[in-house]
């Protein structure tokens, strides 16, 4: 067990290390300083607001992360959280603005509805995937495009936007639907749907691994042969998995709709689906990984202001994102083929058939 | 070994080749003399090493010590194109044909180099034909090809990269025995013309008909080498795995009167209307192993996953202890009693990056006791997993190990561990002994004969004649998605049974295949092969 602890703190480590360097190189190579850049970095946490905003983000980012993980887990890559969301944010807002309903009853509604709007949305890729054999790719991209006209439609003034000041936004939902924040004076409010993400999590990794759908899931995704024969139904599997993915997808914007704008507005995020798939490799589809990948990248993200504000380009912060998701994939990929051939060793020393290899190589599990 | 003198006339002498290699196998000390113009057979158990060796000598992986010699000059291979250039050849197992090319096509691909791809090729072809014997037309579609003329495409590769020694990796294990008769012909030819073949095989019967020489391996190092006139396959076998072997089967029959897998009218079409399985009728009872021959690729595996809900049947019944199972999906099944062990363990049995205990669960993700209601109950598995290892001999470390690190005997024995717990009515098993070592084999055997004994009904499909004949209380001929012949194994030789499956067999009026030995001595010869055969 402490092996597989070392292994898997080994990779994001070694990736970690790896595109600091990397990042090192390119703020060298355009003229900065890197060891400043990395103190402004590290000092603007205590800045402001700031902690707070990571704190924030992070529980978006991870609820979109676990939404991309859960595709994953059947290598069924749905880009389409990026639409899923929108559309889940956008009707949840527009039906709880009708709504008024007890204060936690109100919340859970507004809740479902997101991830049923999210859901209908992966249900048009996960029908064409089944009966067609449609690559999930190419259908949740078009869903993409398609959820973002249909939110500019949605939201204009002649449907369900109306103007507030020089913004459109749909009805604000009434006071029975806002969940309530964490209120640190000076230093902001922490969103009290961060406690959903975190529930989120636990759930997934409850399910993942103790339940009977999630180990149809993980076994449809390491082998959709032995999955089959082992009376895994693939095209059920395939409905159910991008379904439960577009509803979690769903569930993004919610914190910041219940939580802070109360409403859908021209300015929602976008954006986060597309993070929740690097986050989701980050974490290698573990809940806790999830968790500190979600918080990496909420990190590097408030640090590009911090670095725009002394000067240095904040692109840098993106290049150091997009490094550390290439250099865990690979480095995910080395460690797992040192361990398989630990293993394999250790299995064949353990049945005798390399023993004059053992005889030097005795290093202790 | 090591006593064999270095002279010119050795095609190819490894000596002390030792690899580390951080696998399940590596050679360690390894002697190997082959002389010019013989056939020269390694035998070995599945995992003794034997793979290993050949990648070695075929340049795909480089030896941590020791050396290669070809015709007495010493060698440091790179990569299977430095093997080629020494003369070295190698046809693989498996095939890497391109379907959709010409023999021609695939026979020049990648070496349009040497002749071109034009007139010279095509002359070049022509002329390693005639002269080996290895006749098939360079126009053909490969996709056209049965598989013995396949691998003498393969052969023909070989050869046409200027290939003196050949490796044949387990040539015999996809042909019927006539075929194997005809390859054993040409490779004789091909001898007194001068070529050297190292012939790898399991099969002693086999290896003691062709071979001159045979070295055997254990282990990852080399126990001996032998001439195979002078010494019995029961000795061959016994170097194989260094100990007693255990004794051919027993002919009890256990059959009860109780049906439990009824196939009526079992039809299965493609989506373009090509017809596999054509009006199929079984029925296995309680006791029973019904045995299912054929060359591959004639709707066994078909059948299989048809009876397992894997694939739907276009019409037809399967009924299972009297339930009707045509309409449900291949859980239901599987939860009505029916256990499989797959052909292809690694693509349909098991997850190979998941732990043993994990393995254990699939398939039975629904039941005791390795779940409860919609959760998966670990300590179950990893409880019922420890006993399958213990029962079983599954050869492992712990059950925490993934089930890729396993050999393939013990991934075999792992899979029919979980396949015969929780009672099962039925057991289905593909080709269960295939790729398993010797060992692993007769303690897979003594398996299914012990729960058949308990009153298990089993379908037993194997391209392995011996072993269909051995285990079987009955066995149906297969051909082309058809039932065309019945075969009593108490009288069929695995001759009588390859004829069949090649439609070449006489049955009588009733379907059931005629054994015709005229002379006694006849009789006696294939008894004596079946008997081998088992040993091996």
């Amino acid at each position: 067990m402490t092996a597989k602890l070392r292994s898997s703190l080994l990779a994001p480590a070694l990736a970690i290390g790896f595109s600091a360097l990397l990042c090192a190189i390119a703020l060298l190579v355009s003229g900065s300083n890197p060891a400043s850049a990395l103190g402004v970095m590290i000092g603007q946490v205590g800045e402001g607001q700031v902690a707070v905003d990571i704190v924030n983000s992070t529980a978006i980012y991870m609820l979109a992360a676990l939404a991309a993980a859960i595709g994953f887990q059947m290598n069924l890559l749905n880009i389409g959280v990026e639409g899923q969301y929108r559309i889940g944010a956008l009707v949840a807002a527009i039906v709880g603005s009708w709504l008024v309903l007890p204060p936690v009853l109100h919340w859970l509604v507004i809740l479902l509805v997101a991830m049923l709007a999210g859901a209908l949305w992966a249900l048009i890729p996960a029908v064409l995937k089944v009966t067609r054999g449609v690559h999930e790719v190419l259908s949740t991209i078009m869903m993409n495009g398609i959820a973002f006209g249909l939110a500019a439609f949605l939201i204009s003034q002649d449907r369900f936007g109306e103007l507030v000041g020089n913004n459109i936004s749909t009805e604000p939902i009434p006071e029975s639907g806002q969940v309530p924040n964490v209120d640190l004076g000076d230093r902001g409010q922490i969103f009290g749907l961060v406690l959903l993400a975190v529930v989120a999590a636990a759930v997934y990794g409850l399910v993942l691994h103790r339940t009977r759908f999630g180990f149809e899931l993980r076994a449809s995704g390491e082998s959709p042969t032995a999955a089959a024969a082992g009376g895994v139904n693939a095209k059920k599997m395939i409905m159910i998995a991008l379904l439960t993915s577009g509803a979690v997808a769903g569930l993004v914007g919610m914190p910041e709709i219940l939580g802070r704008d109360h409403a859908y507005t021209l300015n929602f995020p976008a954006n986060y689906g597309f993070a929740g798939l690097g986050i989701a490799l980050l974490g290698r589809n573990h809940p806790v990984g999830i968790a500190f990948g979600a918080l990496l990248w909420a990190f590097l993200d408030k640090s590009k202001v911090a670095l725009d504000n002394v000067g240095v380009p904040r692109e840098i912060a993106t290049i150091m994102q997009g490094a550390i998701v290439l250099s865990v994939v690979v480095a995910y990929e080395i460690v797992k083929r040192m361990d398989r051939a630990a293993e394999q060793q250790r299995v064949g020393r353990a049945m005798g058939t390399v023993e004059p290899v053992a005889a030097d190589s005795g290093s202790a599990k | 070994m090591s006593d064999t003198a270095r002279t010119s006339a050795q095609a190819v002498e490894l000596t002390g080749i030792t690899k580390r290699f951080p696998g399940v196998v590596a050679n360690s000390d390894v002697h190997l003399s082959v002389r010019s113009g013989e056939v020269h057979a390694l035998c070995g158990e599945n995992g003794a090493g034997k793979s290993t060796l050949m990648k070695i000598l075929y340049g795909m992986q480089t030896p941590d010590e020791g050396t290669i010699r070809v015709h007495g000059e010493q060698i440091h291979f790179k990569s299977p194109a430095d093997a080629i250039k020494a003369g070295i050849g190698m046809v693989h197992q498996h095939f890497m044909l391109a379907d959709n090319l010409t023999v021609l096509e695939n026979v020049v691909l990648g070496a349009e180099a040497l002749h071109g791809i034009g007139r010279r090729a095509r002359a070049k072809v022509r002329e390693l034909a005639d002269s080996t014997g290895l006749d098939v037309d360079p126009d053909t579609l490969v996709e056209r090809l049965g598989v013995a003329d396949r691998q003498r495409v393969e052969i023909l590769k070989v050869l046409y990269r200027g290939a003196r020694i050949v490796i044949l990796d387990e040539p015999t294990a996809v042909l019927v025995p006539q075929e194997v008769d005809e390859l054993f012909g040409t490779l004789r030819s091909m001898r007194a013309d001068g070529y050297t073949f190292l012939f790898i095989s399991h099969k002693l019967d086999e290896v003691r008909t062709i071979a001159d020489t045979v070295t055997v391996i254990r282990r990852g190092t080399t126990v001996g080498t032998v001439d195979p006139s002078r010494v019995t396959s029961r000795q061959l076998a016994e170097m194989m795995v260094g100990s007693e072997l255990p004794s051919p089967q027993t002919r009890t029959s256990t059959v009860q009167d109780r049906e439990i897998l009824r196939v009526r009218d079992l039809t299965l079409r493609t989506a373009d209307d090509r017809v596999l399985l054509d009006s199929l009728e079984l029925s296995v009872r309680a006791g029973e192993i019904l045995g299912i021959a054929g060359v591959e690729g004639n709707g066994q595996t078909e059948l299989v996953e048809t009876i397992m809900g894997m694939r739907k049947a276009s019409s037809g019944v399967v009924n299972l202890d009297g339930a009707d199972l045509s309409r449900v999906g291949t859980k239901k099944r599987r939860e009505a009693g029916i256990g499989y062990i797959p052909e292809d363990r690694t693509r349909h049995g098991l997850l190979l990056q998941q732990p043993l205990w994990a393995n254990r669960i699939l398939g039975y993700q629904t039941r005791r006791p390795t779940a409860r209601g919609m959760m998966i109950d670990v300590d179950g598995a990893r409880r019922d997993t420890r006993r399958i290892v213990d029962e079983f001999d599954v050869r492992t470390p712990g059950i925490e190990v993934a089930a890729g690190s396993l050999s393939g005997g013990n991934q075999q024995k792992l899979v029919i561990g979980r396949e015969l717990s929780g009672d099962p009515l039925l057991l289905i098993a593909s080709h269960p002994t295939r790729g398993v070592d010797v060992g692993a084999q007769a303690a897979i055997w003594d398996q299914i004969r012990a729960a058949r004994a308990r009153g298990l009904a089993v379908l037993l499909v194997s391209a392995d004649l011996d072993e269909l004949i051995g285990l079987s209380d009955s066995i149906k001929v297969m051909l082309r998605g058809r039932f065309v012949a019945d075969a009593d194994p108490a009288t069929v030789t695995p001759e009588d049974l390859g004829s069949a499956m090649t439609g070449a067999g006489a049955t009588d009026d009733e379907g059931h295949l005629v054994v015709d030995h005229t002379a006694d001595d006849t009789a006696d010869q294939a008894d004596g092969r079946t008997d081998e055969g088992v040993e091996s």
